[in-house]
């Protein structure tokens, strides 16, 4: 079975990047989500961003 | 002319729509003329100086430093600013308190080890190299953002591809996975029609209407606007047909997406040709007879598509769908009672859309007979020279870019779409106003409620001066949405708007009225 069709057997469980309104609309539900307090890499420094990922 | 006073708090970050909204509520505050509430990002800092309130120090700022500067009077206190700005970021957060929020994917994959999807929506510079890390990690994705490059989506299908999971997006707006809504969705019944859509609003439409016509869906997946192009070659789509035909609560399968590339409609319809399962195919003003030569069911609009897929799962005629749920006496009633209180100086349309998709398709029905201006015409020649001024008959996707700088979407936030309602109504040669109102997730918790003032507003205005404001309207949602739906169309016709009950059936009674008038 394809691993698209394994998730259709499963629950949803959802990690939100970004807009905090989706996550919540997601709690509401009731849908297990948890919400990354995502800030940008290197205070959006680009050039220091890149170095850092490939650090990783 | 006010002055502008600034407040800044370096490392301190907040997604964009969150401070989108409070920008529009701190424009409220007495004194106030303009309230600009962001991150430190290029576009905020050029919108600060487009609208004179940026200085060397806001111009220093990174993405990761917050600001506020507002351009107002005397009677404007910067402090009083900082802490309405304060309250109305504590309000957010007060449902969320609690919850522990980590701080990067790979932190919160160890707080929820059996996480299985991930919903994108940062800017969209850093979205892909987080819908990547996702992907690497085994995790679905639905990636909400735009502005990710053509090249940086064909890598992450393949790689998707590779590893048989769903890269739904760059740009998806709406997807139903397991019956949950994400993004931009509807609550629509559990049911056993399957959905690939290309365009948001389009997929929301097709949704609700199996929803109302008491089917439901099995699976909607979102492969984001540019997947049927040449470059991206459909991979999401075709994906997405497979897994619907394996799966065996799916047993018709619907597509939606504006014409694809020739090459990519040739593999989609060939997988549609072998599908043990009925398809039907709305490849939206695209030719019908390609999709039924491959064994496509195709249709004339999102409405048709619906009401096929009920017909095959109920293994009923299948045949098009080009009228009125109500009766044609009916119809033919209500067309001469707002022709009659139209005066002879108004003729023209003005369609003012928040769902690009629906807006499409009312051009595709009324531009068979009708000269449509717009932002996003069918041909060239009616392209509006300025989105902010029509022209004639026009239909506006208030979604695209030029409506939206530094605004959230017309679906979040329809101040634009409530201050352009006037504007038109002002104009004495306007006859009929087309607007559409979508419910569900991720949308406002009351555009009904948003736009009524300036219903009521144009209507009286117009009727002081003689004449008389037409609003035709349509509701995309579902009872079981969060804003209700008979609630929402009971609104708008104590309004006196008259609501249809699909999106080609309110453009399709406007072609009438417009008929009688032009």
């Amino acid at each position: 079975m394809s691993k698209i069709n394994e998730l259709f057997n499963k629950d949803l469980r959802v990690i939100n990047m970004g807009l905090e309104s989706f996550y919540n609309d997601l709690k509401k539900q009731e849908i297990p989500v948890t919400h990354v307090a995502w800030k940008p890499v290197a205070g959006g420094n680009k050039k220091l961003s890149s170095l850092l990922s490939r650090l990783k | 002319m006010g002055s502008v006073k600034y407040s800044i708090k370096k490392n301190t970050y907040y997604d964009s729509v969150t401070l989108m909204i409070i920008s529009k509520e701190i424009k409220k505050m007495d004194g106030v003329e303009e309230a600009l509430v962001g991150m430190g990002t290029d576009l905020n800092k050029e919108l600060a100086t487009n609208l004179q309130m940026s200085n060397s120090e806001i111009d220093e700022l990174t993405p990761n430093d917050f600001f506020i500067s507002v351009l107002g009077d005397d009677k404007v206190n910067i402090e009083e600013v900082v802490a309405e700005v304060d309250n109305l970021l504590n309000a957010k957060k007060k449902d969320s308190d609690s919850d522990y929020m980590p701080p990067t994917l790979d932190s919160a994959v160890n707080n929820d080890p059996d996480a299985n999807m991930v919903v994108i929506s940062l800017p969209g510079q850093y979205a892909a190299e987080e819908a990547k890390k996702a992907l690497n990690k085994g995790l679905n994705v639905m990636l909400f953002s735009d502005n990710v490059k053509i090249e940086e989506e064909k890598e992450l299908k393949e790689l998707a591809k590779s590893k048989g999971l769903l890269m739904m997006g760059p740009d998806c707006g709406t997807a139903i996975i397991n019956n949950v809504p994400l993004a931009f969705a509807n609550v629509v019944r559990k049911g056993s029609i399957g959905v690939v859509g290309a365009s948001g609003t389009g997929t929301q439409e097709i949704t609700v209407l199996i929803d109302r016509l008491g089917e439901g869906v099995s699976q909607v997946i979102g492969t984001g606007g540019r997947d049927l192009k040449e470059e991206i070659g459909g991979i999401m789509m075709l994906m997405g047909i497979d897994a619907l035909i394996n799966d065996p609560n799916t047993e018709v399968i619907v597509l939606v997406s504006k014409p694809p590339a020739p090459s990519v409609a040739e593999k989609v319809l060939k997988v549609v040709k072998d599908s043990p399962k009925p398809v039907v195919v709305n490849f939206i003003g695209g030719d019908r007879e390609v999709v039924e030569k491959y064994g496509g069911y195709s249709c004339i609009s999102l409405e048709d598509a619906a009401r096929k897929a009920v017909a095959l799962v109920r293994k009923e005629e299948v045949k098009d769908f080009d009228g009125f749920s109500l009766a044609e006496e009916e119809i033919n009633r209500i067309v001469d009672q707002e022709v009659a209180k139209i005066t002879s100086g108004q003729k023209y349309l003005r369609a003012l859309y928040t769902g690009g998709t629906i807006a499409d398709e009312s051009m595709k029905l009324l531009g068979k007979d009708f000269d449509i201006y717009s932002n996003i015409p069918l041909s060239p020649e009616f392209k509006l020279e300025n989105s902010m001024v029509s022209k004639e008959n026009t239909c506006l996707d208030l979604g695209e870019d030029e409506f939206t700088k530094g605004k959230p979407h017309p679906m979040i936030d329809p101040s634009y779409r409530t201050e352009r309602l006037v504007q038109e109504a002002k104009d004495e040669e306007v006859a009929v106003i087309l607007m559409d109102f979508v419910l569900g997730y991720g949308a406002n918790e009351d555009p009904i409620g948003e736009m009524l003032p300036s219903l009521k507003e144009a209507k009286e205005m117009m009727a002081k001066e003689g004449r008389y404001l037409c609003i035709v309207g349509y509701v995309c949602g579902t009872e079981s949405d969060p804003q209700k739906l008979k609630e929402s169309q009971e609104r708008l016709e104590e309004a006196g708007v008259i609501v249809m009950p699909s999106n080609a059936q309110a453009a399709r009674l406007t072609g009438l009225i417009l008929n009688k008038i032009q």
